[in-house]
């Protein structure tokens, strides 16, 4: 356990350090960095399947101030999609490479002009011709096949146990089909990039939570050595995981910087992001669950049929909230897939548990009833001594404790016993709860740091800060490690010319950035406390207030630094055997309370309680702020985002925020969130567990359970709609 | 979006000169105008923004009613205090609309004439008689949650999304015009808009160089007022139905009862049927389900809407419930 750590610094709930630049508009998100670019704009396909037999741009060539039309006949070269590398983030995204359409919005065109309303009138003035073929959409279970693993490192079939037998010693059973919609992350800052090239050098300001990925893509789309490549992200306005890879904006404006040898700027706008940016697909969900009559879970059975775009392999899991969950005698899941006309599926936050926190957690509430168990009862009764989907011992485990203490904080006890038996005036109340469980993921990282004769430590990775509070909790950790006040702390990120880490994403972000900064100031503390005449182990040696301290020595930083050129250190990271060894989760439990109209059927949140534990807390209020997001994305997940494919076209319907309808202030009501603060040891260092997705795991679980609880009715088919519950 | 001419006319005369050049069009808030026009489904030649005519802004008319000038932001029209206190179901639903961003910048003659949210309507990729007519109608088979159940026809089945016309058609308000060449008239709320037919793309009986330049509310009736509207959230969403209501109980029987539906039809849809079954009943839930189920009647859909014939209905009666509770609580 990390005895240096004494909470001077980490866990305070600081105000982010970057909030004065957001707030007076200072920090420049990608689309606004000062760089006199040229700008261009999509022009998207109308159909999902064919090619562009042809395409006229003379009209659009004639507008004023259009400087180039990109089309598949005059792009500069680039390597066909999925060239390069296995994976689909750093593989080519090469467009325009060919007259091929894959996908419906996939672009056929790029205009670029002096200006955006210059471009824009000439992307109307472009016609295309397209043969066009029937797409390919959606789910056909007759047409999947096993997928090839599933996000998020499951495999995509698990058989331990024997289920037949299992499920044949059941006394009840349930047998439920669930569908997911397609959804889309739709974070604040659309996806844009300003690209330029210094003749072989390439240079991209863009929105990136992974910037090494995004560094091998364009790489692998442009034919070109990474190192001639720098990608910067300082500024990101959300990701939700639309941002671990690349997208066509960047990859387009790089390609017409090169074509015009000047910088331009490409900014995806709303309705683009429908299609060019990348979305969460429709899932058919089959759960099986079978029970004793004494509540003891016999057996799990998870199967999903979804879809794959063209070239861009990934498969949702969301059997990964069967996995670690409830101890049973089988657990089978199988994922199968198709390959579809779709646009690109990729992950959306907690990709796999936020879709499962809401049906596995759901159907486990059905048989809680079956079986005549409060649902709370059941899942205490089902905790597994080991992990049930692969037998392996838990890191550690703490399921319980959280629900038990939410339970307590919401007042479980009041809980309407029958289905649909409590009323204030026209409505019905109902109190539901979920457990919620998300993968503890570890990266690689690596971190440099300097500090200054004049005692200023400088930060330095290519770790992102996505919107999430990472300036401001590395800036603790080195504080904490180094004794510093966080004024004296500069943090640098995103930057493709800093030390790699993984990045955003999967929240393992915190983890692993803030390990390889941890390991960088042991580093440091050892130089430091040598350079200071220090020769006992240096975690013996409290430095605090710029000052190291061991016995009754105490000697100021400054007087080692003044006359020094600086310090320097590296540190760096990767997942320990405990992350092969044992299994690593986060944990929580939420509990919430609905009412719903008799005559609208209308869903109203009225509370939630939500206990989670994330091994140490780094910032409490970036943690809350965190834990109230996923919150906010488990009511619009449950109750109110379904994005509208078009059948007819492969297109989306509902292409603005105005008719895809994310979470609004009034939808959110008062929510508690606490934290059981256990460092996890096994973790990482500095004892931390991913916390990003946790509490959208669950949280549409336990709004779906409410929901029954206060109608006596349950919806399979997400999301909750009004008109389903009438 | 096309390149055009903005032309911001100091007066109602010079407005309406502009105005009749070829392919032009008013401008209020531009909240709706300049959004259609970004998506390439309004293309005018020129925009003649309305902001810098006087148009008179509120007074009181000779009958005790009140007059609004068209330019008259929603937002101060939820608020003003006559509004606050004699038409409140007229505050209540502006307030129920939009954000307060474009509460502040949209206006009432704006937010009369804003046009549908159909999704094909606003993506040019797809057939929409509105938009083109003749070129068919990607509604009638596709997603159509919004989409309306009274009305219809083959042609279009398209909603008119406000709210505040919705109160409007319950109030019995009246908008009064000008023509180039100083013709005027007045029109009612409910006669402003059409049904489409075979002419989806004529929304009302306006001419296109005709200038709302005010509205009139009668003289208050008193009585509870409710706008009740339901919608997919709870705020920042068009209403799937709503209902505007006027409700005065006398001795347990319905004095005075004003109904507008929203989010159903072609246009704010005065539902008379139900007025009539309504007055001088008794106060009860069996009457208000009969009067809706009256009002309902003719309701037809095929497609994802058609929940909302059983939402429209119940909408109804809870709002009439609520309002005879609140009028016996009184
Ligand atoms: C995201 C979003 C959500 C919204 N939600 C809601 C909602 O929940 N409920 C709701 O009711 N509305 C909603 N609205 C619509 C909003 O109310 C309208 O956009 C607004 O009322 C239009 O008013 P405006 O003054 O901006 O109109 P403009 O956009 O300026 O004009 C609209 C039309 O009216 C014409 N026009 C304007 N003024 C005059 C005049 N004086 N004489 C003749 N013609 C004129 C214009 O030529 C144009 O055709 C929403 C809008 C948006 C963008
Ligand atoms: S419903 Fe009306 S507005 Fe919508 S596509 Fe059909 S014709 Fe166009």
């Amino acid at each position: 356990m990390n005895d240096i750590i004494k909470g001077k610094w980490i866990g305070k709930p600081l105000d982010r350090v970057d909030g004065p630049l957001k707030v007076s508009g200072e920090a420049a998100y990608a689309a606004e960095h000062d760089i006199d670019a040229a700008i261009g704009f999509i022009v998207e396909s109308t159909i999902a399947n064919g090619s562009v037999s042809s395409i006229d741009i003379s009209k659009a060539e004639k507008v004023e101030g259009v400087i180039a039309v990109l089309t598949h006949e005059n792009a500069p070269k680039m390597k066909p999609w999925g060239d390069g590398a296995d994976d689909r983030f750093q593989q080519s995204h090469g467009v325009l490479v060919d007259a091929a359409i894959r996908h419906y919005g996939q672009p056929v065109a790029l205009v670029v002009a002096e200006t955006l309303e210059q471009a824009r009138y000439a992307a109307i003035l472009i016609s295309v011709i397209y043969d066009e073929k029937t797409p390919k959409l959606g789910i056909d279970r007759d047409d999947s096949e096993l997928a090839d693993g599933i996000d998020g490192g499951l495999e995509e079939t698990n058989r331990r146990g024997d289920f037949e037998k299992a499920w044949g010693e059941s006394d009840l059973t349930v047998d439920l089909n669930f569908t997911t919609p397609h959804m889309i992350q739709a974070a604040m800052e659309p996806h844009a990039a300003i690209a330029e090239w210094d003749g072989d050098r390439l240079t991209v300001h863009n929105s990136t939570q992974v910037i090494d990925w995004g560094v091998g893509c364009l790489a692998n789309t442009f034919g070109i050595d990474k190192n001639n490549i720098r990608l910067l992200s300082p500024y990101i306005g959300g990701g939700f995981g639309s941002k671990l890879g690349q997208h066509y904006e960047t990859i387009l404006a790089a390609a017409a910087a090169k074509k015009l040898d000047r910088p331009v700027k490409v900014v995806q706008t709303r309705r683009n992001l429908f299609h060019d940016g990348p979305h969460r697909s429709r899932i058919e969900q089959r759960i099986r669950l079978g029970a004793t009559k004494d509540g003891t879970l016999k057996a799990i059975n998870f199967e999903t049929w979804s879809t794959q775009a063209i070239g861009h392999p990934f498969t949702e899991g969301p059997m990964a909230s069967a996995a670690n969950a409830y101890r049973c005698d089988a657990l089978h899941w199988t994922g199968k897939t198709r390959e579809t006309n779709e646009t690109i599926n990729d992950s959306m936050r907690a990709p796999g548990e936020a879709l499962g926190g809401i049906t596995f957690e759901a159907a486990i509430d059905e048989l809680a009833e079956k079986v005549g168990m409060d649902p709370l009862e059941f899942r205490l009764k089902n905790e597994p001594a080991e992990d049930p989907a692969s037998g392996k011992p838990f890191a550690t485990r703490d399921l319980v404790d959280c629900l038990k203490k939410g339970a307590e904080a919401f007042g479980w006890d009041a809980r309407p016993k029958e289905p649909r038996s409590r009323m204030e005036g026209r409505k019905l109340i109902g109190y539901g709860l979920a457990s919620a469980i998300r993968g503890n993921m570890m990266m690689e990282g690596s971190c440099q740091i300097d500090l200054s004769s004049s005692g200023h430590l400088t930060v330095r990775m290519d770790m992102t800060d996505i919107g999430t509070g990472t300036y401001t909790i590395l800036t603790q950790i080195a504080a904490e490690a180094l004794g510093l006040h966080p004024d004296d702390i500069t943090v640098e990120l995103a930057d493709s010319d800093n030390p790699t880490t993984s990045g955003s994403g999967g929240s393992f972000g915190a983890g692993t950035s803030g390990s390889a900064l941890w390991n960088a100031c042991i580093a440091m503390r050892e130089k430091l406390a040598k350079a200071g005449g220090f020769n006992i182990d240096p975690d013996g040696i409290a430095f605090d207030e710029g000052a190291m301290q061991a016995g009754d020595r105490s000697v100021p930083l400054r007087d080692v630094l003044k006359d020094s050129d600086g310090f320097s250190a590296e540190g760096s990271i990767e997942p320990g055997d405990e992350h092969d060894d044992y299994v690593q989760n986060s944990y929580g439990a939420h509990f919430c309370e609905v009412a719903v109209d008799i005559d609208t059927c209308e869903v109203e949140v009225r509370r939630f309680v939500s206990v989670f534990s994330a091994g140490r807390i780094l910032n409490r209020k970036t943690a809350r702020s965190q834990c109230l997001g996923g919150l906010v994305w488990g009511i619009g997940g449950a109750l109110r985002e379904e994005l509208w494919l078009d059948e007819r076209t492969g297109g989306y319907v509902n292409r603005d925020l105005a008719e895809y309808h994310l979470a609004v202030n009034r939808d959110v009501p008062q929510c508690e969130v606490i934290f059981l603060e256990n460092p996890d040891p096994k973790s990482n260092p500095i004892g931390t567990k991913g916390i990003g997705e946790l509490a959208l795991c669950g949280a549409g679980g336990a709004i779906v359970n409410a929901i029954y609880n206060a109608t006596g009715k349950r919806v399979y088919d997400l999301p909750v709609t009004l008109d389903k519950l009438m | 979006m096309k390149p055009f001419q903005f032309i911001r006319p100091d007066s109602a005369d010079t407005a309406l000169d502009a105005i009749s050049a070829e392919n032009a069009k008013f401008m209020g808030g531009g909240t709706n105008l300049v959004d259609l026009m970004k998506l390439q489904v309004e293309t005018p030649d020129s925009v003649v923004d309305i902001h810098r005519i006087d148009m008179g802004g509120f007074s009181e008319t000779e009958e005790s009613g009140l007059r609004i000038g068209a330019d008259v932001t929603n937002t101060a029209l939820a608020n003003h205090p006559k509004v606050r206190k004699d038409y409140r179901v007229l505050s209540e639903a502006l307030l129920s609309g939009a954000t307060a961003q474009l509460r502040n910048r949209a206006t009432t003659g704006g937010n009369f004439l804003q046009r549908t949210r159909c999704y094909y309507f606003m993506d040019t990729t797809r057939p929409c008689n509105k938009r083109e007519p003749g070129s068919g109608c990607a509604a009638l088979d596709g997603p159509s949650r919004i989409h309306a159940i009274l009305g219809a026809s083959d042609h279009c089945i398209a909603t008119h999304p406000s709210d505040m016309a919705v109160a409007m058609a319950a109030l019995d308000a009246q908008l009064h015009t000008r023509k180039p060449g100083g013709e005027n008239r007045t029109i009612a709320a409910t006669e402003l808009h059409r049904l489409p037919g075979d002419t989806p793309n004529i929304e009302t009986v306006l001419d296109s160089d005709e200038l709302i330049e005010s509205v009139t509310l009668p003289q208050p009736i008193g009585g509870t007022h409710i706008y009740r509207k339901v919608r997919d959230r709870s705020s920042y969403a068009f209403a799937l139905v709503s209902a505007a209501l006027v409700l005065k109980i006398h001795d347990g029987k319905i004095e005075t009862v004003r109904l507008a539906l929203g989010g159903v039809a072609h246009k704010p849809w005065r539902a008379a049927k139900a007025e009539k079954c309504l007055a001088g009943a008794e106060a009860n839930d069996e009457n208000f389900r009969a009067a809706a189920e009256a009002e309902l009647a003719d309701a037809n859909s095929k497609g994802d809407q058609t929940f909302k014939i059983e939402l429209t209905k119940r909408t109804i009666v809870a709002a009439l419930s609520e309002a005879a509770d609140r009028e016996n609580a009184a």
